[in-house]
């Protein structure tokens, strides 16, 4: 193998395994291979996929970041609340927006100015931001404004189907991460810290700077998600998203990006999403598998890439 | 800073329990207050005792994960599994031994999972430890088939809530287990072995370390912990319910650790300040409950509390903050 085919063979597994997945769940089910389940799997998966863009980012840099299923919960209830309050919905998203890439801007700071663990400190934010949800509220609560309607109500002609506003956003995200992660030189910076934090500081990049721009993006975007959970369920919930920041990290780990870090693709996240959203559109086909099975799926795939990554790397130190 | 540091850092979790239970006294002066009823202690001491019994086993074996430099994100998992086992052996109509062994024994083969995956595989703690994290709930629901499944054994329900003269039995089995692992650990070469391994694991196998076998037996005591700590969640309430179970649980676990005094980096532990640090956390949770704040919203003076530990413990932290005094004097 090429040098440069071995260093994608992660992101060649992930596709190759999305691709037996949908031809034997096409092949297994009825009605399968359809534009709707195809398109479903973006709008279904949103929230995840624009947490899951955001988690890349991090994760590039070596770190980790749990709060970002909190934040999720913390957005949706906090728009319904706003909205329902008569605030205008413009201005309700922008301060939902603001304040998830505050909380990310924060934690970021900590984790580098301290050095403190990332996963402690996203912890924390995680049970701020949950609590906070709440707080706020301790019961969901319905959306009836006509912004708020009109985008949930639309959607984008594209021969027999049409993409929903989440489908697009989803796209949007994943299209615009893509080119932030590997077309621009903060991408790199990204890449080079999670290799190496200090060689990185030796070379003169600006270390502090790009850890903590990735986790104010990685905030915005989980408030992004929240935003389109709550417009995708027409209500605000502080439970929403519980759970989440672990599909996410499957998602991304899934995708072939290292969890420690220096090593990744952001086109591997949008692979891992769509192999995630394909079992469990299968268990649902299917009907007679419980839907617990998802966990144990997913388990087992992420099992299978850290083996595989595992391999590689040994491959990688036995070839120099 | 001399004088901090000639300081047991076990003091710091003990200063934080004194004052939360200060604070208790001063807003309910009956906080430690405990009466005897039918041969049976009650009062709010004796609560955070009893609720707090399973974190005490889970920081158990997290603080010897810790030490080794690494971290088990899949307890609460295992507990959720484990619970799920016995309850629904148990359901099915086999006895009180066949119960708790099957859930000890998902935790074992859990811990033996997690410890082939880190120690031998060479793979990062919280990656490996995360696929039965996911799995392990999975698991759990599938064997409940997502429903809660009744307990109606009394024997089993001993675990989680019986007495031993008037003393409930699942604090005093969590402070038996680690008064043994105290002695067995320090007592013994093994606590050094885990601190050596955690230091540095290279130098310790050149010593002539089984660094692998040291590091993998970690792992699967840890995972043993955790399964009887889902038994003993399993017995308090009388049911498993494969979905609450042990929810949160791995975080708690390292967070009493840490609060303890046993750094993340690995290379020292301290099971005395696991010990208070777990305290703390119950106590801290069942004040909220008593100043009535909604189990929900809990969790926001926890997340100030890991910041302030985290903070305090952070060399640069604590550099900043001198430079920052002096800076003011001149």
């Amino acid at each position: 193998m090429s040098p440069n085919l071995r260093r994608q063979a992660p992101l060649l597994a992930t596709a190759g395994i999305l691709v037996i997945l949908f031809a034997t769940a096409a092949f297994l089910y009825e009605g399968f291979f359809s534009g709707r389940v195809v398109v479903n799997l973006f709008s279904d998966n949103a929230v995840l996929g624009i947490v899951a863009v955001g988690m890349t980012l991090v994760i590039f840099t070596g770190g980790i970041d749990l709060s970002v299923g909190a934040v999720v919960g913390f957005v949706s209830i906090f728009t319904a609340i706003m909205i329902q309050r008569g605030l205008p919905p413009a201005l309700v998203a922008a301060a939902a927006l603001a304040i998830g890439g505050g909380l990310g801007a924060a934690m970021g700071a900590l984790i580098h100015a301290f050095r403190l663990p990332a996963f402690l400190i996203t912890l924390a934010g995680m049970f701020l931001a949950r609590g906070g949800a709440f707080w706020i509220s301790t019961e969901s609560v319905g959306i009836d404004h006509p912004v708020a309607n009109v985008l949930s109500g639309f959607e984008l002609g594209l021969g027999p189907v049409g993409l929903p506003t989440t489908a697009l956003t989803v796209i949007g995200v994943t299209v615009l991460g893509y080119v932030v992660a590997h077309h621009t030189r903060f991408g790199r910076n990204l890449l080079a810290i999670g290799g190496n934090e200090n060689s990185s500081v030796l070379m003169g990049l600006p270390v502090g700077s790009a850890k903590v721009w990735a986790y104010t993006l990685n905030g915005v975007l989980a408030a992004l998600a929240g935003l389109v959970a709550t417009i995708y369920t027409g209500s605000g919930n502080p439970s929403t998203g519980l759970g989440l920041e672990l599909d996410a990290i499957a998602v991304v780990v899934i995708g072939g990006t290292l969890l420690a870090g220096g090593r990744g693709h952001m086109l591997g996240t949008l692979l891992g999403l769509l192999v995630f959203g394909t079992i469990q559109t299968a268990l649902l086909f299917d009907g007679r598998l419980s839907s617990w099975w998802i966990r144990i799926v997913v388990g087992l795939l992420l099992l299978v890439f850290i083996l595989l990554q595992r391999g590689l790397l040994r491959g990688a130190a036995r070839g120099k | 800073m001399s004088k901090t540091k000639s300081l047991s850092p076990v003091l710091w979790p003990l200063i934080g329990l004194i004052v939360l239970v200060a604070l208790n006294l001063a807003l309910n002066p009956a906080f430690l207050k405990i009466t005897v009823l039918d041969g049976r202690l009650y009062g709010l001491p004796i609560d955070i005792l009893n609720q707090g019994a399973r974190g005490l086993v889970l920081a158990l074996g997290m603080t010897l994960v810790i030490a080794t430099g690494g971290v088990d994100l899949s307890v609460g998992s295992i507990m959720a599994a484990a619970g799920a086992l016995a309850a629904v052996l148990m359901a099915e109509g086999h006895g009180l031994a066949a119960a708790l062994s099957a859930g000890l024994g998902v935790g074992l083969l859990a811990g033996a999972a997690n410890g082939l995956l880190v120690a031998r595989l060479g793979i990062q703690p919280i990656v490996a430890t995360l696929i039965l994290m996911v799995v392990g709930r999975g698991a759990a629901q599938l064997m409940t088939n997502g429903e809660v499944v009744l307990i109606k054994s009394d024997a089993f329900a001993f675990v989680g809530n019986g007495t031993v003269l008037g003393f409930p039995f699942a604090p005093l089995l969590a402070i038996a287990l680690f008064v043994a692992a105290q002695f067995f650990l320090r007592c013994t070469a093994s606590g050094l072995f885990i601190e050596a391994v955690g230091d540095n694991e290279t130098a310790s196998r050149f010593a002539g370390l089984g660094a692998a076998r040291v590091k993998g037996l970690v792992y699967v005591f840890c995972g043993l912990c955790a399964g009887l700590a889902g038994l003993m969640a399993a017995a308090n309430i009388r049911a498993a319910d494969s979905y609450r179970m042990g929810e949160n649980m791995e975080l708690d676990a390292i967070f009493a650790v840490v609060v303890g005094g046993t750094a993340l980096t690995g290379g020292r532990f301290l099971l005395l300040g696991s010990f208070v640090g777990a305290l703390l956390l119950q106590t801290l949770t069942t004040t909220m409950y008593n100043l009535g704040v909604p189990p929900a919203v809990a969790p926001v003076p926890k997340a100030v509390l890991i910041l302030v530990v985290c903070l305090l413990q952070s060399e640069h932290a604590r550099r900043w903050a001198v430079s920052l005094v002096k800076g003011g004097r001149k």
